[in-house]
Formats: structure tokens, C-alpha cells, sequence
């Protein structure tokens, strides 16, 4: 007898805590399965930083917000989605104020906000440097005290069970047990966050491995704008540990070799001491990792054992304003880089850090299969566009949980039936899983399937691609899936067996690189994240739309393309530092 | 020619043994890499079977807490050149039943941080559209340290209360319920004191504080507890002398 309930949550990290809070408080009598292959509280969410962007200040208004937003995402944000985004952040950060939060406060009391990249006012609201950590921490912990979420900690869902067009379940591994379950479902809700281990440089933890991706588009549900992959322009060499653009908000400096503040090159304004919004160290992501490359190719970065960086210089800020505004940078830096930012330089460089593509959903969080759900990094909604704002995906996985979760509960309170076609779809699954298990003699070795990946995406389709070099990156990707069939497992326990996840996970992986290559090579121009060097130019013409990539039966891809929604700004050049 | 270290791995596979026991691997050791790379380097290029959990690699997501040379440690924080010339001694963080090598079941903690009630609790409930609760930077200091705990299960492992007497809700969990009964938007405090006060509640600490000196989160949950035998005792006498309607 299958297991089944009402909703059930794919993924446990912020996304997936705020929907099942948001089911649970709209009708109590769903049953929630929040299934996570870690404890919710070790999901990624939790390595959040500077912090969560939400109009308050009477200075501020909701439309800037939504321009910032917009013109950041080089206007392929869907502004349906972003004006519905901006209204609701404040009322869901402060929600979670009455949950506990622990919001960094000013004198008076009131929550503080900060000066963040891109962004024309400061409405980053941050919990000192720990910002993700204490928004999961608050999420969890609140929602122990809803009966009706029960969990499934450390299960690994493999695959969707769908059947005439509906979700029906999942079927998933109990990674303690060995166990492979079929769990009925009337509604189910992804939110497994991103996909940043297909590179190899990366501020993603272990786990984000793109699960909820492949599950969707294995399923039959489309990824969308899967060619914009943003780096963050200031990781730490050899971890990929990120520090915070809350360190360039607070007033940090980013120098070439030379000490020389090099943004003022490439039109991001002018160098002021003090922090300037929307301009040099505050412009946005993709622009300052796209600079980094010109910097280098003109020979003015400095080499390391763990490739070439620039430096973040914080010194001129003092031991006070770091340690009360951004103490876990200098944790971070002593503790993994031992450079102390009170005395010293940081060496950074751009590293792979977030997914603007995901799960093509609608402004609900609904996809084109009835009864799924996807929201936070795995979806792609898109308020993000081309290039996602620093402190805005806090704030996007409150608004769009909630949204998937109150549209996920209204669903599932409608009376339906799984047939039986679902629970033998499960048992093919538990056979196909079971003989994997078995057959698992290959001589292929894991590692070095996932090193060659990693290596193809940053080769192919990295902060600047082209046609050549994506159609090599795709024709690897092609031959490593071909070698993942013969891939062998040592391990051949039942009990926590991690190799037989990591198996799973690579085999997730490979797809969604190949959707992020074929997407990256169909879209010849170059607009955010996304930059070609054999399409320099942005081309409203031809791409003002969304690309969606579909899975075919036969396990090839087909992409088209989907009209943005544009409903008070039109396109226009994207200016920064003036 | 880089050094290498050996890393003693304690090994144990339910289907097959009953005891653990030790396997080494020498593994390379620049001066970057902390113990958490050299697991990663035997499960990538020495031997798939080896069992751990990791996730964040940057001492955030609290996963991958072992035993490193008899201390309770954050495997992602702890280099490895530390220890040179080794041999360094790898096993699950102690006080829990294990799984597998190096993983550790801690469902006992999961149980017990429901029971402290580790969310706000309050009589009356403000409206969003009131605004946010005033929270001066003082009073978020008063508890900020205690919601720093990132779950780890350091302290447990450490603490040998709990390793006498399973039954002690034990330092994060206390640590956590002070975290809400010290913000200045809660009214739970009593709620949470019925399962604190109990045999196997705060009583059992004898403030050994082990707990405060290995947490790598600076949470200082032996501080927690000693104040809150305090608050506990106070309230207690309380109730003595006040029966009912105590203000």
C-alpha cells in the first residue's frame, strides 16, 4: 500500500517550508509530505547572506523597486509577475518578523535595511550577514508547530509519477533504508533550488544538483530560460565560499593588480568614496563578473595557485563596521582563506551562484502539468529575467511558495482519484532503480563523469560563450551521458548508500546541462547573464521571449519560444552609474 | 611533491558488521584543504563506499560534524595541515546510535527541539498591516547569540549528561527554547518551562560546559542553561508562593 498525501513538498528549504506553512494555515485538513534529501534546516537557503529586498522605506516605492527589478533582468522579466513580486515581498518579510525573525534592527526598533547591487534605494532588509540562515531557521522551526506537515527527512525523490496529464505522486528512495516508495499525491510542489554543481566553481552546496529541474522536464514540463546562469562576481579561490555584496554595500572596494578601482571602466560610473547606489561596486552582477573577464584578458588581474583574482578591499572600513555589519565575511575569510579583511585584501572571482531559468510556471507557481508546482530557484516564473538582482530571491521564494502553496491546497481540495496506471508507473520505477542497484559492475567512475561535466559547462558555456563553443560543450555532454550508462557503483549497501544518490544526482545533472547548452546556443544575441561573443548585441527583435526547452520521448529537446509580458516598461538601455 | 597525510577512518556497515572499525587512506594535504576535502578525495578517487554527510562546505548548513582525532568538529572548518604529520583519526560524532561509517542517526534530537516549542508564542497577535513588532538592537541582542545554533550536534556529542542519560533534552535544544523565551516578541516562556523543568530537563546539567567550548557558532548553550535553572528556580518559588494568577 502506497503512502499518500494531500500535497506533497519536494525540497524543504525556504521555498518548500513557506508553501507548506501556507497550506497548513489555509486548510488544515490537507496532509503535507515535505520530502528533502537533507533535514530541512541544512538547505541551501540556509548559505544566504547579505539579504531580502522589500519596499518599506516612505523614500522608496514599489514601481522602483519593480524598474530596478526589471532593468536589472535586462527586460526579460515577465513585469506581471515582478509588479505582483514587488507588492508582496514587505508583507512577507515582515510576516516573517511575526515569526520570529531575527531582523537586524535600527535604534528605534524598527527592521534596518541596506543598500544592495543594482538596486536605486536601499530595501534590503538583512539579518547582520546571516541572512538565509536565520529566514530557514525561523521557516523551520515555525513550522514544527503545524500537525498536519509531516516530514520525510533524507528521501531522494527520483521520479514524477504523472498519468493523463495530472501529477499523481513521486516515487522516492529512503536513502537510510535503501527503500524506493511510491507516495500518492494530489498536488505536488518542487522546490529544490538550483542547479549550480553542473560547474565546477561554484557558492552552491553539495546538494544542488538541479533535482527538481530534470524531475520536471523528464515529466514532461518545459525548463524555461535555462541559458542565464549567473555568477557572482566576488567568490573565494579554491572553496567558491561567497562574500556577500553586503561587503560591497557596506562600502568595499573592488581593485585590479594595480589597486586601481577598475569598474570605472566599463561604464558603471565614476569612483566615489563612499557607496553609490546603482553604480561602480552597486551595479549589477552580471555587468561586475563580465568586467572581471575584460580585466583579465587585458592582463591586469593577479594569478593564483586557484586561477586569476581581483581583490575586495574592506580595510578602510574598520574592525567596527565589519564586525556589526558583516561578521561572517571576516569568519569566512579567517576561517577559510586565513586573510583577516580588517588588515588585508580578499582575493575573489566570479563564480557560478545562481539559476535565473527553471520550471516554466506561471504567476501562481502552477506548470503546464496539472496538479505540479514549482517555486524558489528551481522555477522560472520569471521576475528575474536575464540577470537576478542581488537580495531578491529571499524575498521570491517567500512570495512565490506562498503562491504555489495556496494554489497547490486550492487544487488539491478538489476530489480526485490516482488510477492504476500511477502505481505501476511506481513499480517500473522500483524495478528500474532495483536493477541499477544490481547492475552496478560498470567501469566507468563517477567522479570522473562529473569532473568532465563540470569541466564542458565552464568551458562551454561560461560568463562569455559562443555557437563554436557551445556546440563542442553539447556534443561532450552528449558522449558523457552515453559513458553514464556504464558507470559502476562500489557500494553496494542498502544502508545510507551516498554513491547510489550521487549516481542519481549526476544522471539529473547531465540533463540539465545539456538544456542550459542547447538553451544558451539557440539564443544568438546577448542579454544579462547571458553574453555571446559572436552576438554581441541585445536583439528585441528576435528575443524578447522566453525560451522554453522540452524533453521529447525519445530524449531529445525541442525549444520555442515564449513572448515576454511587458506591462509599464518598455525596453530601454540599461544604465548604471549616472 | 605535495605532502599526504593518513586519514583513519572509522568503517561500519550494518548489513556486514558489528563492530567499526578502522581503514586508513593517505590522502594529499595543501595547505587549503580541510578534513571534509580529504573525505572527498577517498570518495572520489579511492573508494565509493565511505559514508558521510556535507552539504555547505562553509560552516553554515551544520552537516558534517564528526569526530576528528577524539573532538567533536565541523569536518568543512578543521584543516588538515592542523595535524601534520597525522595521522588523523575520522569518526561519527559520539552520544548518537550510527548508521553507517561516519553517519550518525539524530532523530532524538529532532523529537526533542519540537517538544521545547522553539516558536514565538504569543496571547495576542499582532495584524501585518500593524507593522513590524519593535525590536530595539539591545533586545536583539539579548537573544541573538542563543539563534545562532546551527544544529550541528557538536554539544551533544560533547556534552556527558547526554551520554549518560539519553532522556536530556540536551544543550541546542535548550539553547533554542531560550532563544524565544529571551526575544522580546514572545510570551511562551512558560509554556516552554513545563518541559524543561522536567527530571530530565535543565536539572540534569551539572555545568560541565563542555557544550559552550566545542560549539563553532559561538551559541554558549551551557550559558543557556545556567540561566535558565535561574529563571526556572525563580518561577518555581513563584508558583510556591503564588499559587494561581501570579503576575
Amino acid at each position: 500500500m502506497a503512502a499518500s498525501r494531500d500535497v506533497l513538498l519536494v525540497g524543504g528549504g525556504g521555498a518548500g517550508l513557506r508553501a507548506a506553512i501556507a497550506i497548513a494555515e489555509t486548510n488544515p485538513k490537507l496532509t503535507i509530505g515535505v520530502i528533502s534529501k537533507v533535514y530541512p534546516m541544512r538547505s541551501h537557503t540556509v548559505s544566504a547572506e547579505g539579504g531580502a529586498a522589500g519596499v518599506i522605506r516612505a523614500d522608496d516605492s514599489l514601481d522602483e523597486h519593480a524598474y530596478d527589478t526589471i532593468s536589472g533582468g535586462d527586460w526579460l522579466s515577465d513585469q506581471d509577475a515582478v509588479e505582483a513580486f514587488v507588492e508582496e515581498a514587505p508583507r512577507e518579510l515582515l510576516r516573517l518578523e511575526h515569526w520570529g525573525c531575527p531582523w537586524s534592527r535600527e535604534e528605534d526598533g524598527r527592521v534596518g535595511v541596506r543598500p544592495f547591487g543594482g538596486m536605486k534605494k536601499m530595501r534590503t532588509w538583512f539579518a547582520a550577514d546571516k541572512t538565509g540562515f536565520h529566514m530557514l531557521h525561523t521557516l523551520f522551526q515555525t513550522s514544527l508547530k503545524y500537525t498536519t506537515i509531516d516530514r520525510f527527512d533524507e528521501w531522494f525523490v527520483t521520479r514524477l509519477l504523472v498519468d493523463d496529464g495530472r501529477v499523481r505522486g513521486v516515487v522516492a528512495l529512503d536513502i537510510m533504508s535503501g527503500k524506493v516508495e511510491v507516495i500518492t499525491a494530489r498536488a505536488v510542489i518542487l522546490c529544490t533550488g538550483g542547479c549550480g554543481r553542473v560547474f565546477p566553481f561554484t557558492t552552491n552546496a553539495a546538494i544542488k544538483s538541479g533535482d527538481g529541474m530534470a524531475l520536471a522536464y523528464r515529466a514532461g514540463a518545459p525548463l524555461k530560460d535555462m541559458e542565464f546562469v549567473q555568477y557572482h562576481p566576488t567568490g573565494l579561490p579554491f572553496t567558491g565560499i561567497l562574500i556577500t555584496e553586503a561587503a560591497r554595500a557596506e562600502g568595499g572596494y573592488l581593485i585590479n593588480k594595480d589597486g586601481y578601482r577598475y569598474l570605472q571602466d566599463y561604464n558603471l560610473g565614476k569612483p566615489e568614496p563612499k557607496p553609490v547606489l546603482r553604480s561602480m561596486e552597486l551595479g549589477p552582477r552580471d555587468r561586475l563578473s563580465q568586467a572581471f573577464v575584460k580585466e583579465f584578458e587585458k592582463g591586469r588581474t593577479i594569478a593564483t595557485s586557484y586561477g586569476h583574482v581581483v581583490h575586495l578591499d574592506l580595510r578602510h572600513l574598520g574592525e567596527k563596521v565589519i564586525d556589526s555589519k558583516i561578521p561572517f565575511v571576516r569568519e569566512l575569510c579567517l576561517k577559510y582563506q586565513n586573510v583577516d579583511p580588517v588588515s588585508e585584501l580578499i582575493p575573489v572571482r566570479p563564480v557560478v551562484h545562481y539559476m535565473m531559468g527553471g520550471v516554466h510556471t506561471d504567476i501562481n507557481g502552477a506548470t503546464p502539468i496539472e496538479g505540479l508546482y514549482a517555486a524558489g530557484e528551481v522555477a522560472c516564473v520569471s521576475i528575474n529575467g536575464a540577470n537576478r538582482l542581488g537580495s531578491n530571491s529571499l524575498p521570491e521564494l517567500l512570495v512565490f511558495g506562498t503562491r504555489a502553496g495556496l494554489a497547490a491546497a486550492e487544487y488539491a481540495s478538489r476530489p480526485s482519484f490516482a488510477g492504476t496506471a500511477v502505481l505501476a508507473q511506481g513499480r517500473d520505477e522500483q524495478r528500474r532503480l532495483e536493477t541499477q542497484f544490481q547492475q552496478n559492475n560498470g567501469h566507468e567512475r563517477l567522479a570522473v563523469i562529473r569532473d568532465e561535466m563540470q569541466k564542458t559547462m565552464e568551458e562551454s558555456a561560461g560568463i562569455y560563450r559562443s555557437g563554436e563553443s557551445l556546440c563542442r560543450g553539447a556534443d561532450r555532454l552528449r558522449t558523457l551521458r552515453d559513458r553514464m550508462a556504464g558507470v559502476g557503483i562500489d557500494d553496494g549497501s542498502r544502508t545510507f548508500n551516498t554513491e547510489r544518490v550521487a549516481a542519481l544526482e549526476l544522471s539529473f545533472m547531465l540533463d540539465v546541462a545539456e538544456a542550459i547548452v542547447i538553451s544558451a546556443l539557440k539564443r544568438e544575441e546577448s542579454r544579462g547573464a547571458h553574453q555571446r561573443t559572436d552576438f554581441p548585441s541585445r536583439d528585441d527583435q528576435r528575443y524578447l521571449a522566453h525560451s522554453l526547452i522540452h524533453c521529447q520521448p525519445d530524449g531529445s529537446s525541442r525549444l520555442e519560444y515564449l513572448p515576454v509580458t511587458i506591462t509599464r516598461w518598455p525596453p530601454a538601455e540599461r544604465v548604471y552609474g549616472k | 611533491m605535495a605532502e599526504r597525510i593518513t586519514l583513519q577512518v572509522a568503517r561500519y556497515r550494518p548489513e556486514t558488521d558489528t563492530e567499526a572499525t578502522f581503514q586508513d587512506y593517505e590522502v594529499p594535504c595543501p595547505k587549503e584543504w580541510v578534513v571534509l576535502d580529504g573525505l572527498n578525495y577517498i570518495k572520489d578517487q579511492l573508494d565509493g563506499t565511505l559514508s558521510y554527510r556535507w552539504s555547505c562546505r562553509m560552516g553554515i548548513c551544520g552537516s558534517c560534524g564528526m569526530t576528528v582525532n577524539g573532538e567533536p568538529r565541523l569536518t568543512c572548518a578543521t584543516f588538515l595541515t592542523d595535524y601534520l604529520p597525522g595521522p588523523i583519526r575520522v569518526e561519527p560524532l559520539r552520544n548518537f546510535p550510527i548508521v553507517r561509517d561516519l553517519v550518525v542517526e539524530i532523530g532524538d534530537f529532532m523529537r526533542k527541539l519540537v517538544r521545547v516549542k522553539p516558536w514565538i508564542i504569543r496571547d495576542h497577535e499582532q495584524p501585518l498591516s500593524d507593522g513590524e513588532y519593535r525590536q530595539t538592537p539591545d533586545e536583539l541582542s539579548d537573544y541573538k547569540q542563543f539563534s545562532m545554533c546551527i544544529n550541528c550536534m557538536l554539544c551533544y556529542s560533547a556534552c556527558p549528561i547526554y551520554g549518560l542519560d539519553p532522556k536530556f533534552v540536551g544543550p541546542a535544544a535548550i539553547a533554542l527554547a531560550q532563544r524565544y523565551n529571551l526575544d522580546s516578541r514572545d510570551e511562551g516562556a512558560r509554556e516552554r518551562l513545563e518541559i524543561l523543568s522536567e527530571h530530565e530537563g535543565i536539572w540534569g546539567c551539572t555545568f560541565v560546559g563542555e557544550c559552550t567550548k566545542v560549539c563553532p557558532k559561538n551559541v554558549d548553550p551551557a550559558g543557556a542553561i545556567q540561566r535558565y535553572k535561574l529563571h526556572s528556580a525563580v518561577e518555581s518559588l513563584k508558583a510556591f508562593f503564588m499559587p494561581r494568577g501570579a503576575p
